[in-house]
């Protein structure tokens, strides 16, 4: 762990005065014990403290802190609702945590235009909540998403189990608000469907709070589906399960989900919540249809009837909606029901093409014996996208080193596969590392060069998401708070 | 026999050469949309459509990977053997349009609302910088978070960040069957009418308004396209009589050229179901109302206005003056950003001076 600042405590002191006087005393934390909830993320492998935390109640005080940070040279991280799993949001111990969750109001909803204008703290769920009264929905629905906010799902450019058919965050956002490092405004993207100019809100989606803050998020909004369907179909084997996922995309349907549950993902979640999966398969794979009526009907018989000729050793399509509902909790409940089989587990996010997806499991399943510790496997099979857990002992100081050293190689893995380190969690401070196994030296030199267009002192969220490189830290002239290797 | 040839070196070489030389490269793929877009740019061509052809096509992975100057039409017909599509429907421009220059210039097609534009396809891409780095971004995968998302940012740069030199894109299966209907309608009525369609579940997958008549086209499965055709009714249009074709390639064409000299051609880019007025009568009102096509002589800064005042902007697409800017202009803090990324791709400044903006 950092130790407390190298601020010189009567820097510090002025800081804390001037946030003070413009915020007010209920919108800071100073003291060590009440900053606790805001010292890691979803991810508590990694902690710090910062010099305080700041919670604005709204965009003009958001602008204050950023001004009064850049004034004293200080960084700033930006936390959302804390959801991450990377300690993207873990605060800097020399630097402001800067909390926008009390940024919280939905601004406006166009039922008509299909589109609504909220703060970058509502929760990603309440948008759809508040929307479903015109019967319109937001698709992306990461799994946090009755917590995450939709800034952090801007800064994470989140997915979900619907994003290979209605695609993450940057394919559904019209504009972003967002204030820069000095805290002067971009309006960036439009009410139409693109914008003058470089692109910077697909710049900004997926930046993970390094280029600028996010204060206003304008999302499109889809009608609700008129039907869904889920089929279950359970294997002898993960390569047959992983053959089916290629055979439903090459009958030329996509699905709205395809997920996929291991051996020992199934038992963990039976014993947790009994969802009714076959206890008896190597592999369960979900595969929802939807769409209208007439539609969902036609892609169920052509996706059963494919599953069935790839030798499914069972197959159900959900009677009812209580039925459909209960085979998707015992897949939102996979993390937790995995969770019961060990003290911690870590949670990887690799994503690889879905022809790949037999063969690295196979060598994640090497990997396992290698290293002593179990995995289990439940992920986003129709996109490629990995979710291995890792169980291990964080009270054993050894078991941390080998499930890090596991998780580096099956990121290592889906790189040399044609695949990326993060599908979705993103890079944060926990794969910083592996950077460089995706990126050569002059890829990461230009986001360095992107990063400062927007940062030029690297003060919004200093040492996580991309590398600094040593030759540049010598070339800037950076205080050593930017190191991390 | 799609051809093939690789001539990133050759690319590369030239690249460092003009960057030695300070010598600014207008960046030409099939030459198809120099008039249009972008403003007039005065530099020594810099040929990519030589390089050419698909690096790797896995139909069950919705993934093709080619160099930047296969044209579109020859990565839709190797598409279309399999089943799939460019789901964006960009133009073709009877064969000349580039993958590189598609993706520059972002053009899509009537199924943008629904299906997405050719940047939200990207998925990763390869590009030269202004140093003459050779260098990649994104990948083929369907989900990437590693880094910034350089390969989307160059969707509607124009070339002014570097030569795109091979693009990944998802790719998706071609609707099973599609239907257009027809109904007559003012423009105002046929804006509310399209967003109201939209907001409810269908097939629907193109809303176009042009002189008195909506157009609605419906794409997917066949049960689905034949109910909703039954629900809404109005008038059947035959595949060869629907604006979908003359939309995609070149939607002036479905103005009355009456005229001699046809007017500039403006492109109001605003909230779908916003209102402009009388003036909506005399656009071409296509991605359910989210572009207005309008022909008009006045200046970019009164036709921006109106979009802007509905919270979009407006560029000059074609015609006009093209040495001045054809682009709404940006705030301060945003143009400065603009200009420090270009500075960060291009420190010498030789790709496509002015082409985005006077000042780019």
């Amino acid at each position: 762990m950092t130790g407390r600042s190298a601020i010189s405590a009567q820097h510090r002191a002025l800081l804390t005065e001037r946030l003070l006087a413009c915020l007010g005393k209920d919108n800071i934390v100073l003291d060590v014990e009440s900053q606790r909830p805001w010292e890691c993320d979803a991810l508590p492998l990694y902690r710090d403290l910062p010099l305080l935390v700041a919670l604005p109640a709204t965009v003009a005080q958001v602008k204050t802190v950023l001004q009064v940070c850049h004034e004293f040279d200080v960084p700033v991280v930006a936390r959302g609702a804390g959801t991450g799993v990377t300690a993207g949001s873990m605060p800097h111990p020399e630097g402001v945590l800067l909390s926008l969750s009390r940024l919280d109001r939905i601004l406006d909803i166009d039922p008509l235009a299909r589109t609504a204008r909220v703060e970058t703290g509502v929760s990603n769920l309440a948008i759809s909540a508040a929307a479903a009264q015109y019967g319109l929905y937001y698709a992306p629905d990461p799994s946090s998403q009755i917590a995450c906010s939709i800034g952090g799902n801007v800064a994470a450019n989140s997915g979900g189990v619907h994003c290979l058919k209605y695609g993450l965050t940057t394919h559904n956002l019209l504009a972003i608000k967002a204030l820069t490092v000095e805290g002067e405004e971009l309006a960036l993207g439009s009410a139409g469907l693109d914008s003058p100019g470089y692109d910077l809100m697909a710049l900004m989606t997926g930046s993970e709070g390094l280029l600028a803050v996010v204060t206003e998020v304008t999302v499109k909004l889809l009608p609700v589906p008129q039907a869904a369907k889920l089929v279950l179909a359970g294997f002898d084997s993960v390569r047959a399960a992983s053959d089916a996922v290629g055979a439903i995309i090459a009958a030329g349907i996509i699905p709205a989900g395809l997920e996929m549950l291991d051996r020992l993902t199934i038992q963990a979640v039976e014993d947790y919540v009994n969802a009714g999966y076959p206890r008896d398969a190597e592999a369960v794979l979900l595969c929802e249809l939807d769409g209208t009526e007439e539609e969902v009907a036609e892609h169920t018989a052509t996706v059963s009837a494919l599953l069935g000729e790839l030798g499914a050793s069972t197959l159900h399509v959900a009677r009812d909606e209580a039925e459909r509902a209960l085979l998707w909790k015992g897949r939102k409940a996979a993390f937790p029901a995995v969770g019961r089989l060990a003290p911690d587990y870590y949670c990887m996010d690799g994503t690889i093409p879905r022809a790949q997806l037999a063969h690295v499991l196979e060598q994640i399943a090497l990997l396992s014996k290698e290293y002593a510790l179990p995995v289990a496997n439940v992920f986003h099979a129709g996109d490629g996208n990995l979710h291995p857990l890792i169980l291990f002992d964080a009270g054993n100081p050894e078991e941390i080193r080998k499930a890090e050293a596991f998780g580096a190689r099956i990121l290592t893995l889906s790189v040399e596969v044609g695949g990326s380190i993060t599908g979705e969690h993103g890079v944060g401070l926990e794969k910083i590392r592996q950077m460089p196994a995706q990126f050569g030296e002059a890829e990461l030199l230009l986001f360095e060069e992107i990063k400062a267009a927007f940062d030029p002192a690297l003060n919004l969220n200093p040492g996580k998401g991309i590398p600094i490189l040593k030759r540049c830290q010598e070339y800037r002239a950076l205080p050593a708070r930017h190191r991390h290797d | 026999m799609i051809e093939s040839t690789d001539i990133a070196d050759t690319l590369v070489e030239a690249v460092i050469g003009a960057a030695e030389a300070r010598a600014p490269l207008c960046i030409v793929g099939g030459n198809s949309k120099q008039l249009l877009a972008g403003r007039h740019c005065d530099a020594t061509p810099l040929q990519v459509g030589g390089h050419r052809g698909i690096v790797d096509y896995t139909p069950e992975e919705l993934v093709i990977t080619a160099r930047a100057g296969t044209p579109i039409a020859e990565i839709e017909s190797t598409l279309s053997a399999e089943g799939q599509t460019l789901a964006s429907e960009p133009p073709r421009y009877d064969g000349a349009g580039t993958l590189g220059g598609t993706l520059a210039c972002n053009l899509s097609g009537p199924a943008r609302p629904w299906s997405g534009a050719l940047r939200d396809a990207v998925l990763g891409l390869r590009l030269i910088d202004g140093r003459g780095q050779h260098l990649r971004f994104g990948g083929r995968v369907m989900k990437n978070v590693a880094g910034y998302d350089v390969s989307r940012l160059q969707a509607g740069a124009l070339g002014t960040l570097g030569v795109i030199t091979e693009v990944s894109l998802k790719v998706m299966p071609r609707s099973e069957f599609t239907t257009t209907l027809a109904f007559a309608l003012p423009a105002a009525q046929a804006i509310d009418t399209m967003n109201r369609r939209a907001a409810v579940p269908s097939p629907l997958n193109g809303a176009l308004w042009h002189a008195g008549r909506l157009f609605l086209r419906l794409s997917g499965a066949q049960s689905a396209v034949a109910q909703c055709a039954r629900e809404w009714g109005g008038e059947p249009v035959s595949a060869q009589d629907a604006p979908w074709e003359s939309l995609r390639e070149m939607p002036e064409a479905l103005f009355d050229q009456a005229q001699n000299q046809p007017l500039p051609l403006y492109r109001l880019s605003v909230g779908s179901a916003s209102s402009l007025g009388d003036l909506d009568e005399r656009c071409i009102i296509d991605w359910c109302g989210a572009l207005r096509w309008l022909p008009s002589e006045q200046a970019l800064s009164s036709v921006h206005a109106i979009a802007a005042a509905n919270g979009g902007h407006a560029s000059l697409f074609r015609g006009g003056d093209r040495s001045g800017e054809v682009r709404a202009p940006l705030a301060p803090a945003q143009q400065g950003v603009q200009q420090r990324l270009k500075q960060a791709f291009d420190p010498g400044a030789i790709f496509n001076p002015g082409r985005l903006y006077s000042w780019l």
